[in-house]
C-alpha cells in the first residue's frame, strides 16, 4: 500500500469521528502553543534584557590604572592609543568620580560630580533635554562648565533651571551649560544624580595628579574582546605588571545574563516538553481503543492480503496526521498567544523559527512513537481473531 | 524458478492437503479440530465441505484460506507449501491466490462499494487507475455497477452480498473460498448466489464451499463431510444423497 494510500485513510478516518479526534489533538495544540508561547517570551525578556544592557553600554570597557611613579600612563597616552586604534575603537574618556557638596544659593546637596571627556555623551547614550555637553574647548580652558541631572535640578532649582544658571561646586562657580534628560524618574543615587564637569577641572577639584579610571568605547559589542586584548597588550608593556591596571568589559556580564535566560528557557520548555508527553499518551491511548474497535476492519483487511507493515503505515500514519495536525493548530495558536502576551507584559515577544521547529518535530515524533505500539498490536493481530470478532 | 511456474494444473491438485492436524490446546485438554485431514482438490472443481458446528470445517477452511497453518501435515497449494509459511507470506497468498465470501459479507463499511472492491488491488499494488477499472468491471458482472458509490449501509443484504462476490473476483484468485456465504441471505437471493456459484464454475473457476446446510451443499459436485475434525464422506453429489 502506497503512503498516499495511507494519508487518505487516516484523514478519513480522523474525519470520521470528528469530536474524538479534536479532543485527541488537544494535548498536542495546548503542548505545542505553551512550547511556542514559553520560549517567544523568554526569548523577548533576554532580548528586552539585552537592550537594557546594551544601553547601559555593552560595548563599553573599563579601564583602571594604578601605576607607579616611573611606569605610568597619562589621558594623552590614552587619547593617542584611542585615536591609533580607531579602527574599533568609538572612544574614550577619564572618569574622575568623586562626591561634593553642591550649592544654589542657600539650598545645598551632596551629590556625584564626574568629570569627564566630551566623547562620554556617546559613550553613553546620554540626551540633553537643553543646553549641550562638555567639549573639548571646555576641558582643554579648563573652563569651569557643568552639566545637571534632572535630580539635581529638583533639588537645588526646583524644577526651574535654565542654561547660563550658574552653582557652586565645593566653592567654586560652575555655569550649567546643559541639563540631562530624565533617565531614571529623577530619583536619588541614580544616574539622574549627578553633576558632568570637564575631566581637567575634576582633577583640580580632587587634587589628585593623574587620572586612573577610563571608559573606552567600541564600535561594536563583537569588537570587545579584540580591544581588550589590545588594551592589555599595551598597557602591559607600558607597565609590565599585570597588577597595576585592571581591564573589564560588559560582554562578560551579558553573557553571564544569557547564560541565565537560556537556562531559564530549557526549564520553561522543559515543563511545556511534559505537556507534549502526556499528549503522546493521549494519542497512544486513543491508538489503541482505535485498533480494539477496528478488529473487525483489520482481519477484513488482512483476510484480502494486507501484510503487517500495510496495516502497521495505516496507525502509524494516523497518529502522526493527529499528531502533527494538533502540532500545527498549536504553532498557529502559540504564535498569535505569544504576541499577545508580549504586548500585554510589554516586551517584543516573536515566536522564534527553532521553538516552531522544534515542536513540529517533536510533534510528528510522538506521532511515530506513541502511534507505534498500537499499530504494532493492530499488525500482529491473528486474521482468524481479527475476523470473528465484531 | 519457484513452484508456482512448475505447478501443472492438468496432473497437480490445486489444493492437496496431507495429514492435516490443527491441535488447539483448551486448558489441560487437547481438543483435535482437523484429526488427520487428506483431500485433494483439482482445477475446476466445485466441492461442498459440510458439517455440524464443531465438525472442524471452519478450522479446515481457514487452513485452505490460508488464514492459518496447521499444527502438523502439508498443505500444498498451486504448488506452494504454504503450511510453514509466515503472516507475510500467507498474506501475499490470500492476496494472490483466494478469493473469500464470508457469511457476514465482511465489507468494510466507512469505504464505498468500489473502494472495498478495489481492496485486494490495492494491497497487490495495482496502480489507481487499473485498479478502479478492475473493480467496476468486477461490479458489472454482479450486476451492481452503478451502486459503486453506496456505503455498505446503504445496501440490501444481497446487494452487499454481490460486492462481497465482486470483490472476491476482482483480483482474478485461483480458488474462491466462500464460507457459508447464504447464511444472511433469504431464499431467493440464495438460489441466485449459487446460480452464480455455479455459473463461475462452469467458466472453470474453482470453488470450495463450506457450509452446514445439506440443501445448499447439493449445489456444489463434490461433497466432503466432516465429523469430529475427521473426513467422513468424500464423492459425487449422488453418492452423497445416496449414502443419507
Amino acid at each position: 500500500m502506497k503512503f498516499s494510500q495511507a494519508c487518505k485513510l487516516a484523514f478519513m478516518s480522523i474525519l470520521g469521528s470528528k469530536m474524538r479526534s479534536f479532543l485527541t489533538m488537544l494535548g498536542m495544540i495546548i503542548g505545542v502553543a505553551s512550547v511556542i508561547t514559553l520560549l517567544g517570551l523568554v526569548t523577548g525578556v533576554t532580548n528586552y534584557l539585552v537592550d537594557t544592557f546594551a544601553d547601559m553600554g555593552t560595548n563599553t570597557i573599563s579601564v583602571s590604572i594604578t601605576g607607579t611613579d616611573t611606569r605610568k600612563v597619562d589621558v594623552d597616552d590614552i587619547y593617542d592609543f584611542a585615536k591609533q586604534n580607531d579602527d574599533i575603537f568609538l572612544g574614550v574618556t577619564p572618569m574622575v568620580a568623586s562626591s561634593f557638596t553642591v550649592k544654589n544659593g542657600n539650598t545645598s546637596m551632596t551629590t556625584s560630580v564626574i568629570g569627564v571627556g566630551e566623547d562620554y555623551l556617546d559613550i553613553n547614550t546620554l540626551e540633553l533635554s537643553s543646553g549641550r555637553f562638555i567639549q573639548y574647548a571646555d576641558i582643554a580652558n579648563r573652563y569651569e562648565a557643568c552639566v545637571i541631572g534632572t535630580y539635581v535640578a529638583e533639588e537645588l532649582f526646583e524644577g526651574k533651571v535654565s542654561v547660563g544658571d550658574t552653582i557652586k561646586i565645593s566653592g567654586k562657580v560652575f555655569k550649567i551649560v546643559g541639563i540631562q534628560e530624565e533617565k531614571s524618574d529623577s530619583e536619588a543615587n541614580t544616574t539622574d544624580d549627578r553633576i558632568y564637569i570637564p575631566y581637567s577641572v575634576a582633577t583640580r577639584l580632587t587634587n589628585s595628579s593623574n587620572i586612573s579610571s577610563y571608559t573606552f568605547a567600541t564600535r561594536n559589542t563583537e569588537d570587545t574582546e579584540v580591544a581588550e586584548e589590545r588594551l592589555d597588550n599595551y598597557l602591559y608593556g607600558i607597565m609590565k605588571n599585570e597588577e597595576l591596571y585592571s581591564v573589564t568589559s560588559m560582554t562578560e556580564l551579558l553573557d553571564v545574563i544569557n547564560q541565565m535566560t537560556g537556562m531559564l528557557s530549557a526549564v520553561l520548555g522543559g515543563i511545556a516538553g511534559i505537556s507534549l508527553l502526556v499528549a503522546g499518551i493521549g494519542i497512544m491511548n486513543i491508538m489503541l481503543v482505535s485498533v480494539v474497535e477496528r478488529t473487525k476492519e483489520i482481519g477484513i483487511r488482512k483476510s484480502l492480503g494486507a501484510k503487517k507493515r500495510d496495516i502497521m503505515s495505516q496507525f502509524v500514519v494516523e497518529a502522526i496526521a493527529i499528531s502533527t495536525t494538533g502540532g500545527i493548530i498549536g504553532i498557529i495558536i502559540g504564535s498569535i498567544a505569544t504576541n499577545v502576551l508580549g504586548k500585554a507584559f510589554g516586551i517584543e515577544a516573536v515566536p522564534t523559527m527553532g521553538a516552531i521547529l522544534l515542536a513540529f518535530s517533536v510533534s510528528a515524533g510522538i506521532g511515530i512513537c506513541f502511534g507505534y505500539m498500537p499499530a504494532n498490536k493492530a499488525a500482529k493481530l491473528n486474521p482468524i481473531d481479527a475476523l470473528r470478532s465484531e | 524458478m519457484n513452484n508456482e511456474q512448475l505447478y501443472d494444473k492438468t496432473r497437480v491438485p490445486l489444493i492437496q492437503l496431507i495429514d492435516i492436524y490443527k491441535i488447539y490446546q483448551m486448558g489441560s485438554t487437547e481438543v483435535r479440530a482437523n484429526d488427520g485431514i487428506d483431500l485433494k482438490i483439482m482445477e475446476g472443481e466445485f466441492v461442498a465441505i459440510v458439517g455440524k458446528s464443531g465438525s472442524g470445517k471452519s478450522t479446515i477452511m481457514n487452513i485452505i484460506g490460508a488464514l492459518d497453518v496447521p499444527t502438523t501435515g502439508q498443505y500444498i497449494l498451486k504448488g506452494q507449501d504454504v503450511s510453514k509459511m509466515k503472516s507475510d507470506s500467507l498474506a501475499e497468498v490470500r492476496n494472490k491466490t483466494i478469493g473469500f465470501i464470508f457469511q457476514q459479507y465482511n465489507l468494510l463499511t466507512k469505504q464505498n462499494l468500489l473502494e472495498n472492491v478495489e481492496l485486494p488491488l490495492l494491497y497487490a499494488g495495482i496502480h489507481k487507475r487499473e485498479r478502479k477499472k478492475l473493480a467496476m468491471e468486477a461490479l458489472a458482472r454482479l450486476g451492481i455497477e452503478d451502486k459503486w458509490k453506496n456505503f455498505p449501509n446503504q445496501l440490501s443484504g444481497g446487494q452487499q452480498q454481490r460486492g462481497a462476490v465482486a470483490r472476491a473476483l476482482v483480483g482474478k484468485p485461483s480458488l474462491i473460498l466462500a464460507d457459508e456465504p447464504t447464511g444472511a441471505l433469504d431464499s431467493r437471493t440464495s438460489r441466485e448466489l449459487l446460480d452464480f456459484l455455479k455459473q463461475l464454475n462452469d467458466e472453470g473457476n474453482t470453488i470450495v464451499l463450506i457450509t452446514h446446510d445439506r440443501s445448499v451443499a447439493e449445489e456444489a459436485k463434490r461433497i466432503v463431510t466432516l465429523k469430529d475434525g475427521k473426513i467422513t464422506f468424500d464423492g459425487s453429489v449422488n453418492d452423497y444423497r445416496k449414502q443419507v
